[in-house]
């Protein structure tokens, strides 16, 4: 396979410049071509979409800049670091594993994933784990409007502040933020944080590598009115 | 799906080099717009008596000479034409009142794409690379550009419907999106003597715009009240005589990066067309917010 055979491995490290090489050969390689791999270097990733996607095995790939759209999508196992920005939908769908951005995330980090640990150091912009069904969603920075829109599973933790409409038709995930809400959405509100919220907590905090005191936050969850459908409330939840 | 590309130079040593240092940005953008390209150009500003107007033709084997000769003969002034295939810009002491109605009458196969004291127009159909190739888009010299790769989603894949649309003098906008009531917009304004050019949703929006700044209203003001009137799905790229003013609108579904040096403020739908750009590793780099004016002064 192309990619295999152009993969610059030394010691269990294999590096793709995507200046010089396709993007295909690296997700081939990744998909098909590990072997004995333990760590894949992505140079010069300037943007591109689909970088790491569908990787199901426990390799670390280190993404040396920016990326654009769905990067670590449907994720297992692997652990991935992205040195730079993502674009738009990164870690959607994701099952497992790590993904880490250093910088800040586009729309819908973290979209309808099922479980894994997302961190993302900067900002995360709109609808953010929109969907979520089960992720952990670790926000350095503040996020934008319409974030956990009907999220069904997992937790977001917001170390700034949320946008418009948090929480809008919340299932059963949790949100624990820690900076200002700019408006609640529709059945979501707060709730009384409970020792297991702050053990939870801490143990996300940790694994982000971050220093936020968990007494500093409040949890954000579902009033559960949504879920018996109510004709004469009129829309208003 | 389309693609937005801006690139306002701070520097003016810089100039020379503006359409050089845009050209990746454009064809970077190609996979979200590869029907069909074009772009504006902001150069040396005209003396206020001075107009120029960016023509298009039907055709590359356009008898300009005669029209030259016709232009002379209703005038009585002299004209410069500079000729790029079948665009053309023609210079000249005749306001836009004069000239539009005009060549509407006498060349009705003709197209005025701009008028102004600074602003060059070239759009076509075909991919990014082919557009930018026809009409020499490395050679650009000026303060800032707009350009835009389209995907048709709103109206046919012709030349007149690529964007930058225009309206007015020196104002342009490219639009990656799609607005749900274009004609909304424009039976509100064709009362007003605001006459289209095309059936196109962007069209309604830059028309929208120039008429607000016509009516008093600043950039800002103008954008702001879009934000009540404009329905639909957008972000706006827009060029003015000094400026380059951005906005999204309160969903942000389609995507805008901007990257900011010493040098160049540099925006586009995504990052991938920016990473060829000169320091774009120790660029200011930020994803404008939702209804948020954004606008750089050249």
């Amino acid at each position: 396979m192309a990619g295999v055979a152009q993969a610059s491995v030394e010691s269990g490290v294999a590096t793709f410049d995507l200046a010089k090489q396709p993007l295909r050969e690296l997700n081939q390689f990744l998909h098909h071509g590990l072997g004995t791999t333990k760590k894949v270097r992505v140079l010069n990733p300037d943007g591109a979409h689909n970088i790491a996607a569908g990787v199901n095995a426990p390799v670390e790939v280190e993404v040396d800049g920016h990326a654009g759209y769905y990067a670590a999508g449907m994720n297992q196992l692997a652990t991935v670091l992205i040195r730079g920005n993502a674009g738009p939908g990164v870690a959607e769908g994701m099952t497992s594993g790590v993904v880490n951005v250093k910088g800040f995330a586009s729309v819908s980090a973290g979209a309808a994933a099922h479980g894994g640990l997302l961190v993302i150091e900067g900002d995360a912009s709109l609808r953010c784990g929109i969907s979520m069904k089960g992720i952990d969603i670790v926000v350095g920075g503040s996020v934008g409007d319409f974030s956990a829109f009907m999220a069904q599973a997992g937790r977001l933790v917001v170390c700034g502040d949320a946008g418009d409409a948090l929480g809008d038709s919340l299932y059963e995930a949790v949100i624990y933020v820690r900076g200002k809400v700019k408006s609640l959405g529709a059945d979501a509100h707060e709730e009384p944080m409970a020792a297991a919220d702050y053990e939870a907590l801490a143990a996300l905090l940790k694994r982000a590598g971050l220093k936020h005191d968990p007494k500093q936050f409040r949890r954000v969850a579902s009033k559960r009115d949504l879920y018996h459908w109510n004709a004469d409330a009129n829309q208003e939840y | 799906m389309c693609g937005i590309v801006g690139l306002l130079l701070k520097k003016p040593q810089l100039r020379e080099q503006l359409g050089q240092l845009a050209l990746p940005m454009l064809i970077g953008m190609t996979e979200r717009g590869p029907d069909s390209a074009g772009f504006a150009v902001f150069t040396d500003e005209l003396p206020d008596n001075r107009r120029k107007y960016s023509l298009h033709a039907p055709g590359w084997d356009y008898d300009w000479a005669g029209f030259e000769a016709e232009f002379i003969r209703r005038f009585g002034t002299q004209a410069q034409i500079e000729v790029k295939g079948n665009h053309a810009v023609l210079v000249c002491d005749e306001p836009a009142d004069k000239v539009r109605p005009w060549v509407r009458q006498a060349f009705p196969k003709l197209h005025v794409l701009a008028a102004g004291r600074l602003m060059d127009i070239y759009k076509d159909v075909g991919s990014p690379a082919d557009v930018a190739g026809r009409y020499q888009f490395e050679k650009l010299a000026g303060s800032h550009l707009v350009a835009h790769t389209r995907m048709a989603t709103e109206s046919a894949v012709t030349p007149d419907r690529a964007h930058p649309f225009t309206a007015g003098e020196d104002f342009c906008l490219v639009h990656n999106g799609s607005l749900s009531n274009p004609y909304q917009i424009r039976r509100q304004l064709e009362p007003l003597g605001i006459a289209f050019d095309t059936d196109n949703d962007t069209e309604a929006a830059c028309r929208y715009f120039e008429w607000r700044m016509r009516e008093g209203d600043d950039l800002e003001a103008a954008i702001h009240k879009g934000f009540e009137e404009l329905d639909g799905f957008y972000t706006f790229l827009m060029g003015t005589a000094d400026e380059l003013a951005l906005v999204r609108d309160a969903f942000a579904c389609k995507p805008a990066v901007v990257a900011e040096t010493d040098d160049y403020v540099a925006i586009s739908s995504e990052f991938r067309s920016l990473a060829r750009l000169p320091d774009i590793k120790n660029a200011t780099i930020f994803e404008p917010v939702p209804e948020e004016v954004y606008v750089w002064r050249a």
